[in-house]
């Protein structure tokens, strides 16, 4: 423990923390613009800057451990003249047209600016306008807004390890981007958006898509439904103002069809459904030699990345169409067919916690008859939040209702998917029960969940002990892929998630998505799995009698044709 | 007065590319003593002789050597050779005159701290140079100075010649030691300091060229001696780059306690051509401006501090009466603009904005308001930039400020009439 003294207020704290953190243990604000827990500490901003007593110049709070005996003022004059004029600086070479900004009060840089009370900029605009990287379906990079915080490239570089987002040239003219200021279509990019998530400001943002969906929803000619992801419910109510972050599904479901959904249908439905393909794949390579270990399918990112980068093994990737994709196709087949409608009056919108969730409904394998993409549009969890924002959508007044049907009626395991090491979770709880003919004792395998980096389990099948991981994250599932590549997997199953912590932690969720967030959007997709009457997809009744009425039997003929896809390698 | 030749008593006496000249004047003989002595008795003698930095930030060298000193594992030696500082050539002419001499420091600093890699990083347009060290090298590997068993004792070294892409901020230690690694010459934060994590993020000495020769000096005449030269702030010896409006612009080598005019007029024969000295820039683009009545300071680093600057380097850079003040500001703080690496907001963002001012300062257009602008601007970046390049860019600025306020003045009037005027 050590003694400080902060604007004359005596503190004392352990050893090792830096200025900040003792700071905010005492509940002393220092403004922060750069700073995200979680990343890397840049202090490239200098926003935290501090005065201490004897040292020369100010050091940042961010960067600086705190140390015995040492007298910090954060509130100084000094100090406030300074970030008020590096906040003047930083905002004469941005685009600062904040009303018609996405991120218009939801922006790290204006509220410090309104903080730091900046009325008005001593510095006149030295911003050199760069055309928008408008290229692809998920993200959309305004370098006229980027304040070079080095977040965005810390996440591609550190956390994702992709290496796609870079810093380049000197001085004034610095830019951070892809190599050579290339569109990201150019790159090997994920489009995991997770450099969106963290951005500041507005310039890496998600491609808005709002509009289309507006315009659908007052076309009287279309059918326009809308699937809602297991992860956006978990997280949507920190952006409503609803002090609980919960929402439950009834409400959700009540707001959407405020917007004007003609249906509204729950992707859990399709995630029971992907369990029952993909547990049934697994046990026919486990039973007939087929290619292990068998990795799971359902995020996007995950396989952009390998198609991108480790096409070699992509035989090893459950051919299962993502629970999104396969809701498309049904919504497309079966849905039109029971209630004859055109396939082509029928809108598809899906809400994911995912920017490449966006790129994934444009894939050519994902378009079928007529040649209409399965899924129509996909919004993040942010762009619904704005939807409901644009409607005046009250949570507290709203009523509940429940989806409607055929897609609405979901198990606990499905609502898992939200969270890394979910899938493996729901599809242990399909295949034990499945190959060994009996009722698991625990249903809940403890080991998968959370937020470390690789999990593992064991797991009894048949008699033989087979051991299965979750990678979290891109940088981890570079490690266990190099392991298979090398020969040396001791793997028979693998789930892959693209972004820390699942879906939970995707590049569509709300702002500010720290571990802290993470931990609290996983204790609300365990709580909704306890919940459930039904927590395991193969006893779900709705499932079982798509196969009767139209599927036949998991991997039937008629199951792979409508219900699994096949990978390429891409550059 | 004269010069006090100590690194530079060999200058034009040996031949730059014969190993056996340096040897036949005793040249890697101080070495020899050195590995006679244990790593604590060397960093004794450099603590001793209160030996600071030379390449600008005078850190005492013996705390580095003695934080090296305790870490165990790869470690790396590294000598900035960058000299990007306008106006300054100091290192050049050590490296082209007595190559051997930087060498031995090195070697001598590896043997104190434990280092067995280490790196010269001279700045791309020392061609020469590189040529020569590249030379002086292979010449001491033959003769058994670098390489294994080292003078038949169990000490392993090797040095290798990196060269700069042409960035003056790669002169500053992290970025240049980011800039070995081959990435693009950025700073990175402290701490860690090098000498806990530097290259490869290993224990890293880096020193500067001068720093490095005159360590074989030390060790020669022991700490305590060479403790006595220079004035009661420093210590020692200093190499002068000298240029500008003089008679004899060059390198001078003289002691800690020497007044600038004594460098100016005595050795540099005063101001050529009858002009009158109106401004001295000391240090380099990063330095104080001062005039002409504070020249009897001596080159003590330690008395500079009141500009909240430093000697830097060395450099002596002599302004006449014909030159405009914001001219050379302006010139200046387009150096920096250009030269920043963009890393931290201040730097990146301030340097433009003061350009703009000071163009407004040149054209006689400018407002009181844009001077308080310009003081407070100049003022920020100099507190709050990361690494030193934004902490001394402004010091022109803060300096001229206090030591030519008129001139300030009198443009901001000027401008007022002209306002008037039209
Ligand atoms: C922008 C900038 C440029 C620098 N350029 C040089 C240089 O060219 N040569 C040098 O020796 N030190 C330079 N330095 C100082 C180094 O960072 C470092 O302090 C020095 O190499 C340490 O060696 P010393 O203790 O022997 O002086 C520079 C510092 C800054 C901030
Ligand atoms: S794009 Fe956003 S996160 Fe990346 S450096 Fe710019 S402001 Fe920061
Ligand atoms: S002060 Fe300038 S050169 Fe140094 S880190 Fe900041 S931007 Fe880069």
């Amino acid at each position: 423990m050590m003694n400080a003294m902060i604007n004359n207020v005596s503190v004392e704290v352990e050893d090792g923390l830096t200025i900040l953190e003792a700071a905010r243990k005492y509940n002393i604000n220092i403004p922060t613009l750069c700073h995200y827990p979680e990343l890397h500490i840049n202090s490239d901003c200098r926003i935290c800057s501090v005065e201490i007593d004897g040292r020369k110049g100010l050091k940042t709070a961010c960067s600086t451990p705190i140390k015995d005996g040492m007298n910090i003022i954060t509130n100084s004059p000094r100090v406030l003249n300074a970030r008020k004029t590096i906040t003047e600086l930083i905002l004469a070479n941005h685009d600062a047209n904040c009303t018609a900004c996405t991120r218009n009060l939801n922006c790290e840089l204006q509220s410090l600016a309104k903080n730091l009370g900046i009325d008005i900029n001593r510095f006149p605009s030295v911003l050199e306008r760069k055309p928008l990287d408008l290229l692809n379906p998920s993200l959309v990079r305004n370098s006229n807004r980027c304040i070079k915080c080095g977040r965005c490239v810390d996440v591609c570089k550190n956390v994702q390890a992709m290496h796609v987002l870079e810093t380049m040239h000197r001085g004034h003219e610095m830019t951070v981007g892809p190599a050579f200021d290339e569109p990201l279509n150019d790159q090997t990019c994920t489009f995991c958006g997770q450099c969106a998530n963290v951005c500041p400001v507005g310039a890496i943002m998600e491609k808005d898509n709002t509009d289309v969906v507006w315009e659908k929803l007052h076309d009287p000619s279309v059918y326009v439904m809308v699937q809602i992801a297991p992860a956006v419910r978990v997280a949507i109510g920190e952006t409503l103002d609803h002090e609980n972050g919960l929402i439950s599904n009834g409400k959700l479901v009540s707001a959407l069809r405020h917007l004007g959904f003609d249906h509204i249908y729950d992707t859990n439905f399709t995630a029971d459904l992907t369990i029952m393909e993909e547990g049934t794949e697994l046990i026919d390579r486990i039973m007939n030699g087929g290619v292990l270990p068998m990795m799971t399918s359902c995020c996007p990112g995950w396989i952009n990345f390998a198609e991108q980068r480790h096409p070699n093994i992509i035989d090893h990737i459950s051919s299962c169409k993502s629970p999104q994709q396969m809701f498309g196709t049904l919504a497309k087949t079966y849905y039109a067919d029971k209630s004859n409608i055109d396939s082509r009056d029928i809108y598809v919108v899906s809400v994911m916690p995912c920017t490449a969730k966006k790129y994934e409904a444009t894939r050519k394998e994902f378009r079928s008859f007529y040649d209409i993409p399965d899924v129509d549009i996909v919004l993040t969890t942010r762009e619904l939040s704005k939807m409901f924002r644009q409607m005046g959508v009250d949570f507290d007044l709203i009523k509940e209702e429940p989806f409607d049907n055929p897609f609405g009626i979901t198990t606990g395991a499905a609502q898992l998917f939200g969270a890394s090491g979910g899938v493996m979770e729901a599809a242990l709880r399909t295949v034990y029960e499945i190959v060994n003919k009996k009722p698991l004792v625990d249903i809940n395998f403890e080991s998968v969940r959370g937020l470390q980096g690789i999990k593992e389990a064991t797991v009894d099948l048949g008699g033989k002990e087979i051991k299965v991981a979750v990678s979290n994250g891109l940088a981890n599932t570079k490690t266990l892929v190099e392991q298979i590549e090398a020969g040396t997997s001791p793997y028979t199953f693998i789930e892959i998630m693209a972004c820390p912590g699942g879906c939970i932690g995707g590049g569509g969720q709300p702002y500010g998505t720290t571990n802290d967030v993470r931990e609290a959007r996983l204790a609300s997709t365990y709580f909704i799995d306890e919940e459930m009457v039904c927590r395991k997809s193969h006893e779900n009744e709705m499932i079982l009698a798509l196969y009767e009425d139209y599927l036949d039997e998991p991997n039937s003929e008629q199951a792979h044709h409508l219900l699994h896809t096949y990978y390429e390698a891409r550059k | 007065m004269k010069e006090h030749k100590l690194l530079t008593k060999r200058f034009g006496e040996i031949d730059p590319f014969s190993i056996e000249d340096f040897v036949n004047v005793g040249g890697y003989e101080t070495l020899k003593k050195a590995m006679k002595m244990t790593s604590e008795e060397i960093i004794y003698e450099v603590e001793a002789s209160r030996i600071t930095g030379r390449g600008g930030a005078n850190f005492p060298t013996y705390m580095k050597m003695r934080a090296m000193s305790k870490e165990t594992g790869d470690m790396y030696l590294v000598c900035n050779a960058d000299e990007g500082e306008p106006g300054n050539f100091k290192d050049k002419h050590l490296m082209e005159k007595d190559p051997h001499q930087l060498i031995e420091g090195m070697l001598i600093s590896a043997y104190a701290v434990g280092a067995n890699r280490g790196y010269i990083y001279i700045r791309g347009e020392y061609q020469s140079a590189v040529y020569l060290l590249e030379h002086a090298i292979n010449e001491a590997r033959k003769h058994g100075y670098l390489g294994q068993d080292i003078c038949g004792k169990d000490f392993h070294f090797d040095l290798e010649v990196r060269q700069g892409a042409g960035a003056y901020v790669c002169g500053e230690e992290f970025a240049l030691l980011e800039s070995i690694e081959g990435k693009p010459g950025r700073t990175r934060v402290k701490p860690p300091f090098p000498t806990e994590a530097g290259l490869f993020m290993k224990p890293t000495l880096i020193n500067n060229v001068e720093t490095f020769s005159t360590l074989p000096h030390i060790i020669e005449m022991s700490g305590e001696e060479y403790g006595k030269l220079g004035s009661s702030f420093a210590s020692g010896t200093k190499l002068i780059s000298l240029s500008g409006n003089v008679k004899h612009k060059g390198l001078y080598e003289v002691e800690y306690g020497t007044t600038i005019r004594q460098v100016i007029e005595e050795l540099g024969g005063g101001v050529s051509n009858g002009q009158k000295i109106n401004m001295v820039q000391l240090g380099g683009a990063c330095g104080p401006i001062i005039p002409e009545h504070l020249l009897d300071m001596d080159i003590d680093n330690e008395r500079f501090e009141i500009f909240n600057s430093k000697m830097g380097a060395g450099a002596i850079i002599v302004i006449d009466d014909r030159f405009d003040l914001f001219e050379i500001l302006l010139r200046t703080m387009t150096f920096f603009a250009h030269e920043s690496c963009g890393k931290c907001a201040p730097c990146r963002e301030g340097h433009i904005q003061i350009v703009k001012l000071l163009q407004k300062f040149y054209d006689t257009k400018v407002t009181y308001k844009d001077y308080e602008s310009l003081v407070s601007l100049a003022n920020v970046i100099h507190e709050t930039a990361l690494c030193g390049l934004g902490q001394t860019s402004t010091t022109s600025i803060l300096a001229t400020v206090e030591f030519f306020q008129y001139y300030y003045q009198q443009r901001i009037r000027q401008s007022e009439r002209r306002e008037w005027a039209l």
